[in-house]
């Protein structure tokens, strides 16, 4: 991967004539900027501040597993009727925005919406995205779905309770739930939004991956990052269209009775409900095609950050580029026939249920690849224990556990047992918390300078790191004991039943947990508002790593580049031999390499 | 004071597998653990569990010692002048980590699947011994009458307390009246969503007489946490005691149609 190739003479990206930006006003630089940075920027401040209104939400539920019935401190007064307690509905609404929030608002922007836009043309070496007109609509179409999620809880009957996967027939009958009224429907309309920004965005991704390299910047030299939000980009794109129409027909069916997911002769509180001839397994089905995909998505992003911040932090080169590569595509392509997973208990044929368990079973084996590359990227490196790195490290630690949990659900006859129970809430949020969140963060604490300019402190997000990895761990691991109890998910209180009496002290550990983790972030918030103004001023590479986007000034201007980058190697050249510095940049001009190889011979 | 940090850092990183399997290995002692199992198949179920636990518990603690040893050896205060090795990677390694784990989980895949048809799929060739109706927030049960058939108007309608016979198959036919529930028998190893119109086979063996919970595992609204039935096996005598018991009550109070057009007693 060191050898070197002449700079191309003339190529596509070369020869991009670069027209003047027009006068900037307030309104059009940090308002509707059609500036990839400063979209990244309004996706990441937004996806933030949507973070700890989930967390909230999170704490909110973790107070009622812990305390049912209780009054809620601080804030009941504000949402409860008597006195400061939650209402079994209140908190069925409760765990269905969390989820809704955190995946649609948080984690799915956050890595495409702020890191991708952020990043791909930075470190592609592109001025910008291909289409910035659709970049910036992108965004803008988060609004709509952020007024709708974030009105819901106001309107009557409260916000959507039928779960984040919103299983009909109890959100299409309005009989049913409370929150199945207009709340649902605002969540309908709001998920619609998000498919629709994504959409806008992953096009974008694609066509500006494909066409607009810098000259030298074939595809495997291409950092992992920008190698998961490619195949990012193609899983949405192939999977949201069955999302969107999935929530059109869920959408008809609750405001013109097509019934594509009700069966005929459904009876809802007394009443007989609507003409029916659907089936509700067809929404499971159509849901789950989307996301279980949609899980991928929340995670490849994160794996292709952290393979590229190991490196950097080990000094060393990415162990296994292309099988790397290969099993992030290979789970993409898996990602696709494995949706029934979520359905071995709903009635589907079990006959099927076998063939998804085996693809299911199959696609741990990508993930396992990629294990064992991220610990041949850390062994024999040179560690600098970075607050990035720590996260980078934390994420590799945490993703283990969050796949092999996974094989017990693959498993069917163990799932019959723990589905729908808390081992699946320890999994998953083994996975996309303690996986792709640290990532997140790994990834903040790493390209902050390139964003602000400035380094953020490195005692306190240590900190921050110790206190979040202690607390996630005592907040979710214990749930995986929890779940072998069979302690089902989304009981509003679970003590009555014998098997699960003696539970509630376990339970209250881990709320304590919860509320130190989310008073952890405090720390974090205050780093990272209080960095931008007064942290040490970034170079343009403080950490001397290897990608194009460490050239550009930090922050970059409109534009991004001073010059035409030209790349003459791959992102992971760390610790060359015979070469004095122990990073080789992507633009490092092959001369420089044999200069100094000729140097040391002399 | 940097090697220290980085010694502080991987202990961190040891503490994953150390805690971790401590969790695990006190968790049965303090009752966290699989509740009892007092069915024919559950013991398939369980070792299954057991099984991927052992395996995956060695994984686990496998590639976290590893982490924790690289970070504790790699670290740069601790190597002095020293480079980084400068390596791309290794076809062998990555021939021989995708193969291995790869028969793993194919062995897995085919070993399980006697166990799962056995639940699912190898349905006994009988009558329903008892039809489970599931609507808010409640189990509704319907058992043959007298005539031994289900459907017929002597049918004897309860509410969530389901009796069954000890040491015989049973067949429960499952259904659900309104939205989405899910009918789990802890100690049964049993779970089966019951699907509004689909009438879905549940079957099982109980070993042990004594009582049991129902839970709902599938949200269903906001009385979710309250749907709540019991279980109960009895010997066979017993069962049929029981029933005659519930035949001569309900006989005794005249069924009256609710607007679904159901039989139920007042």
């Amino acid at each position: 991967m060191s050898t070197v190739t002449a700079p191309p003479t003339v190529d596509h990206a070369s020869a991009q004539v670069r027209k003047p930006h027009p006068v900037a006003t307030f309104l059009s630089t940090y308002v509707f900027s059609k500036d990839h940075k400063v979209i990244g920027l309004q996706f990441l401040f937004s996806t933030l501040l949507w973070f700890l209104i989930g967390g909230l939400l999170a704490l909110a539920v973790r107070w009622q597993v812990a305390w049912p019935w209780s009054d809620v401190p601080v804030v009941g007064k504000l949402f409860a009727q008597q006195g400061g307690q939650m209402s079994p509905e209140f908190y069925t609404m409760l765990f269905t925005m969390h989820a809704t929030v955190m995946i649609f608002l948080v984690i799915i922007p956050i890595l495409a919406g702020a890191f991708g836009n952020f990043l791909i043309p930075l470190m592609i070496g592109a001025d910008d995205m291909a289409f910035p007109t659709l970049n910036m609509l992108s965004y803008w179409f988060m609004w709509p779905a952020f007024i709708a999620f974030g009105a819901s809880f106001f309107v009557e009957g409260g916000a959507a309770s039928g779960g984040w996967t919103s299983y009909p027939p109890l959100s299409t009958n309005i009989a049913a739930s409370p929150g199945s009224g207009w709340g649902q429907t605002l969540w309908l309309i709001g998920l619609t939004f998000v498919g629709v920004s994504s959409m806008l965005g992953s096009v974008n991704y694609m066509t500006t991956i494909i066409l607009m390299r810098a000259p030298g910047m074939t595809m495997f030299r291409l950092p992992m990052t920008i190698w998961a939000m490619f195949i990012t980009a193609v899983l949405q794109a192939f999977a949201l269209p069955v999302l969107t129409a999935a929530g059109f027909m869920q959408l008809a069916d609750r405001m013109f009775a097509t019934g594509f997911f009700s069966p005929e002769g459904n009876i809802v509180n007394n009443a007989i409900a609507g003409p029916g001839g659907g089936q509700p397994l067809l929404w499971q089905h159509l849901f789950w095609f989307y996301s279980h995909p949609a899980v991928y998505i929340m995670i490849l992003p994160a794996m292709g950050m952290v393979s590229d911040i190991l490196t950097c932090f080990a000094r060393k080169p990415l162990f296994g580029y292309r099988p790397m590569v290969y099993s992030i595509a290979g789970i993409a392509g898996l990602g696709f026939i494995v949706w029934g997973h979520h359905m071995f208990m709903s009635g589907m044929n079990p006959a099927l249920g076998i063939t998804f368990m085996v693809s299911t079973m199959m696609i741990a084996l990508p993930s396992a690849v990629k294990t064992f590359n991220w610990l041949g990227t850390v062994w024999g490196g040179r560690i600098q224990f970075t607050t990035s790195m720590l996260f980078a490290l934390s994420f590799v630690s945490m993703f283990i556990i969050g796949g092999l949990s996974g094989i017990f659900m693959a498993a069917t006859p163990v799932d019959i047992f723990i589905h729908d129970t808390y081992f699946i809430v320890a999994h998953f949020h083994y996975v996309l918390f303690a996986g792709t969140a640290m990532g997140v963060w790994a990834a903040i604490y790493f390209w902050y300078p390139k964003m602000f300019g400035r380094t953020m402190n490195e005692f306190w997000g240590k900190v921050h790191f110790f206190l979040t990895f202690i607390f996630l761990n005592g907040t979710f691991f214990t749930m995986h004991i929890l779940g072998a109890v069979g302690f089902p998910r989304r009981l509003a209180d679970a003590y009555h039943y014998e098997t699960f009496h003696h539970l509630q002290p376990m339970n209250a550990f881990m709320t304590y947990c919860a509320i130190g983790m989310v008073a952890s972030q405090i720390i974090f918030a205050i780093n990272f508002f209080w960095s931008m103004f007064y942290g040490p001023v970034a170079s343009r590479n403080p950490w001397n790593a290897n990608g194009l986007e460490w050239t550009a000034p930090s922050p970059p201007g409109h534009g991004n580049f001073d010059y035409q980058p030209v790349v003459y190697r791959g992102p992971y050249e760390y610790s060359v031999p015979g070469v004095e510095k122990d990073h080789l940049m992507q633009t490092d001009p092959p001369n420089a390499e044999a200069a100094a190889a000729a140097a040391a011979s002399h | 004071m940097k090697r220290a940090a980085g010694i502080f850092w991987a202990l961190l990183f040891l503490a994953v597998p150390v805690l971790g399997v401590a969790t695990f290995a006190v968790a049965p002692s303090i009752d966290v653990w699989l509740p009892e199992d007092v069915s024919e198949h559950g013991r398939e179920i369980d070792s299954l569990f057991y099984f991927i636990l052992a395996l995956t518990g060695v994984v686990f603690i496998a590639t976290e010692v590893l982490l924790f040893w690289f970070i504790w050896k790699y670290d740069a205060a601790a190597r002095g002048e020293e480079k980084a090795t400068y390596i791309h990677g290794s076809h062998t390694l990555e021939v021989v980590w995708t193969i291995i784990p790869a028969a793993t989980l194919l062995f897995l895949a085919i070993y399980q699947m006697n166990a799962w048809a056995n639940v699912k799929m190898r349905r006994p060739d009988m009558p329903p011994t008892v039809e489970v109706i599931a609507r808010q927030f409640e189990w509704r049960l319907r058992y043959p009458g007298r005539d031994g058939e289900l459907g017929t108007p002597d049918d004897l309608h309860l509410v969530n307390d389901l009796h069954l016979p000890v040491d015989e198959d049973v067949l429960v036919q499952l259904k659900s009246m309104d939205v989405l529930h899910s009918f789990f028998l802890p100690n049964l190893r049993i779970k089966q969503d019951a699907v509004p119109g689909m009438k879905i086979p549940v079957w099982f063996k109980g070993t042990e007489t004594g009582s049991h919970d129902i839970v709902c595992a599938e949200l269903c609204g906001w009385g979710h946490y309250k749907m709540k039935g019991r279980i109960t096996f009895v010997t066979r005598p017993e069962f049929n005691a029981w029933l005659e018991r519930k035949y001569a009550e309900q006989e005794a109070t005249q069924p009256v149609e609710d607007v679904t057009g159901t039989l139920v007693t007042n």
